[in-house]
């Protein structure tokens, strides 16, 4: 279907529902907005109608002037271009919403998200319990109206730093064993903890005489706790699974052990101090995370980095990339086992790459680099001749080898081909993106699909494989190492000199009010920056769409059924980090 | 054959292991300690082993390395220290987790503000090294550092640093950034002599 034809659809279905459906005429906002009561017959029509397969990012706003709070919906066609913005709203005092869980159930950890920290009720959705905050928490932390234990002020820069700042050690306002508030009507002592026999409940229960499996030896359910601390899971990650005696029944992951509510404390700061905290996101693709920021606020402020700017920023994502996936193979063995010796080839090269980044950016990891209209400094003398050499001698030597090394090796084959596997259907549906996404058939990159900043110039493929199983994942990352390398060797030949800032870099800058949503091709699949800001130095809202969240929705459901040691392999195949999943 | 790729596998491990002999028997014992020595060891060419032997050597620091911030100072004529804060208070204000504190006081005769700060205090626990502060400072007074080793016994006193163990001197800046030094100082003597040109013409 062409563009003006889905012009023509789109505004039939407007007139479809006359009333029920408008646009948004706020000054900076776009898409439409939609009542309550038409909203899932709305979803299923674009879904069917206008091949809008694939819901990105499910949020809310809370509009407190207005007493209302917002859902704001991206959906995306799988074969590219601009995203569909739809919008519900509803009173502030009851906020409830049908949940679109029955048409994209990559929206179930979103819309429970959007439960837990904006106290937005999705009527019909399967599972609305809290899963960030835990069980038993008091309030919805995003409201605007809801304030932290020793709140301070609602925006930075606090007033008692300058001009009579006298320094306070964190601890003394907050000492140990005292630093804990609690609501008013709430007494630790008297509670009696639920959460994890409500958790243990929604689980799959198998009879001891019904196993189903037409076996002669019954078994009876185990329940495994696998985390929060355990090797494999990456972080402080947990996943409950229900043992059909080797066999996966059912599996919950339990997240938020390292929430530390990144949006609030977006919310606070002002624009240009987001742009380090970006960083502790996904802390392994720091450049990546800042690059979807600059373009969300650039939007907003309708500004564009000169083009010297751009190949820099190109090139940094896409060594951010490299460094990614070297540590996510790297891991992956570890989890299959191989104990730290691929584990460490990876991580050799991925040191070559960080020292460059500590040459430009001055920090090998907590890079903070980019800039609105720019980064933050030009290349160093001699740099790009470093990065030459790595990128056209060393690093394709190198992946060249990890490739002998691994891709053939018959251990790795059996525990990788045929587990986990996530159909492509199931892939859209559940809204995986980036590896995960492509592994299962998906020819779907946002650099190809809606080419941001000046990747539209580069020659590159989009790595595409079928089976989508851990072995295609594992391909996947392989081979878009190369593509990176590809691009960057572009790059480095075809770099201009000239200006890396547009204007002056301001410590205060000026956003005028509107929303933008910007969205990058990071490592793990497409990161998405939501911003609301109404004038003020402070971003009204401030919401990440983060891949790695979003894959783990359908991480339950592609484990059942195999071997309790394959949950550690499909884990370490979907490659998450867990500051970007608990943020 | 089945077991091919394993064996091909193992092969690669076999290389490196080896390499890292010959390696050693290439520098026969002069592979660590030495000047040089690590820019071969971890360049692009390396084979081997890659470590280094930390705190007997350590890693080079570029220029742009950051690491908790620092206040410039230039010496008086008679040795006195001149700080280039001005206390104009924009660090506090750009500093994402506000960890810099300023105390700006008046002069008791005119009650207009003195320029240099009576104390100035960073809390490097909560500092996250993200140098916004030093970019944002339009006196280059404060400035990102390059001294990582900061481990210390006490963290209840050790860890807020005043103005006094902030301090360091132009020549130290000068030391451990010298293009930005160089860079920087052009910038300033060009900025006096439009000032000074203006002042003439007037």
């Amino acid at each position: 279907m062409s563009g003006d034809n889905r012009q023509k659809t789109l505004n039939a279905l407007v007139d479809r529902y006359p009333g029920m459906l408008e646009l948004d005429a706020r000054e900076g906002y776009e898409g439409y907005i939609i009542s309550r009561e038409r909203l899932i017959e709305f979803a299923q029509a674009i879904k069917d109608e206008l091949g809008y397969d694939y819901l990105s990012s499910v949020t809310g706003v809370d509009y407190l002037p207005d007493e209302k709070i917002e859902v704001v919906y991206h959906a995306f066609r799988s074969d590219g271009g601009p995203a569909l913005v739809f919008k519900v709203q509803t009173p502030r005092a009851d906020a409830s919403v049908p949940s679109l869980v029955s048409v994209f159930p990559g929206a179930d950890f979103q819309e429970r998200e959007a439960w837990d920290l904006l106290g937005i009720r999705f009527e019909g959705h399967p599972n609305l319990k809290r899963i960030l905050m835990w069980e038993g928490f008091h309030g919805h932390p995003l409201r605007k109206d809801w304030e932290e234990p020793y709140f301070m002020e609602s925006g930075k820069p606090f007033k008692n730093r300058w001009p009579e700042g006298d320094a306070v050690r964190s601890e003394e306002i907050n000492p140990f064993k005292k630093n804990v508030q609690y609501p008013p009507e709430f007494s630790p002592d008297g509670w009696i903890p639920e959460a994890d026999e409500a958790l243990y409940s929604g689980m799959v229960q198998l009879g001891a005489k019904d196993s189903g499996n037409g076996r002669t030896l019954e078994t009876d359910q185990i329940l495994v706790n696998l985390g929060p601390q355990h090797p494999s899971t990456h972080g402080v990650f947990r996943m409950i699974v229900s043992l059909d005696g080797e066999e996966i029944a059912d599996l919950q992951p339990v997240l938020g052990y390292l929430h530390r509510n990144h949006e609030k404390i977006g919310e606070r700061n002002t624009y240009i101090m987001n742009m380090p905290f970006t960083d502790r996101l996904d802390y392994l693709a720091s450049m990546g995370n800042n690059f979807g920021y600059a373009l969300a606020v650039e939007k907003l402020m309708g500004i564009q980095p000169p083009e010297r700017a751009e190949y820099i920023r190109v090139m940094m994502a896409e060594l951010t990339r490299i460094v990614s996936h070297l540590f996510s193979i790297g891991t992956l063995l570890n989890d299959l086992g191989a104990f730290f010796t691929p584990m460490l080839y990876a991580l050799t090269e991925r040191e070559l790459i960080l020292d460059i980044f500590e040459a430009v950016t001055g920090s090998r990891m907590m890079c903070n680099y980019f800039r609105f209209g720019g980064v933050a400094r030009d290349l160093p003398e001699g740099i790009l001749g470093k990065v030459s050499e790595l990128v056209t001698e060393r690093l394709p030597r190198k992946i060249d080898e990890l490739d002998t090394y691994l891709t053939d090796n018959e251990i790795v084959r059996s525990r990788c081909i045929g587990i986990g596997v996530l159909p492509r259907e199931q892939a859209l549906a559940y809204s995986a993106a980036g590896p995960v996404l492509r592994a299962s058939g998906v020819d779907y990159d946002v650099r190809r699909a809606e080419p941001y900043s000046i990747y539209d110039r580069f020659d590159f493929d989009v790595i595409v494989r079928h089976n989508g199983d851990i072995y295609d994942r594992y391909l996947v990352r392989l081979e878009e190492m190369r593509q990176s390398l590809r691009i960057l060797q572009q790059v480095v030949r075809d770099i201009p000199e000239g200006e890396i800032q547009t204007g002056k870099s301001q410590y205060q800058v000026r956003v005028p009010p509107g929303e933008s949503y910007g969205r990058v091709e990071n490592p793990k699949g497409e990161l998405g920056f939501y911003l609301v800001s109404d004038g003020k130095p402070n971003p009204w809202r401030y919401h990440i769409r983060s891949p790695s969240f979003i894959n783990l929705t359908s991480f339950g459901e592609i484990c059942k059924g195999h071997k309790i040691a394959d949950v550690v392999g499909i884990l370490g195949s979907i490659d998450i980090v867990l500051g970007e999943v608990d943020r | 054959m089945y077991g091919l790729g394993l064996i091909k596998g193992l092969g690669v491990t076999l290389k490196h292991f080896i390499e890292s002999y010959l390696d050693d028997i290439r520098w026969l014992g002069r592979r660590y300690y030495r000047e040089g020595a690590l820019a071969e060891r971890q360049g692009p060419n390396a084979r081997g082993v890659f470590t280094i032997q930390y705190p007997e050597e350590k890693l080079p620091i570029p220029e742009e390395f950051r690491y908790i911030p620092f206040l410039v100072y230039e010496e008086g004529e008679d040795g006195d220290r001149e700080l280039r804060c001005t206390s104009c208070g924009i660090c506090p204000k750009v500093c994402p987790p506000q960890c810099i504190w300023i105390t700006r006081s008046n002069d008791p005769k005119t009650g207009r503000p003195i320029p240099t700060p009576t104390n100035f205090f960073i809390d490097i626990d909560v500092c996250m090294n993200c140098g916004l502060c030093a970019e944002f400072c339009p006196f280059d007074a404060i400035k990102m550092d390059h001294d990582y080793e900061l481990a210390s016994y006490d963290r209840f006193t050790d860890h807020i640093f005043n103005k006094e163990r902030l301090s360091k001197p132009l020549s130290y800046y000068q030391a451990i950034r010298p293009t930005n030094f160089a860079f920087e100082e052009a910038e300033r003597a060009e900025k006096e002599a439009a000032k000074e040109a203006k002042r003439k013409a007037r």
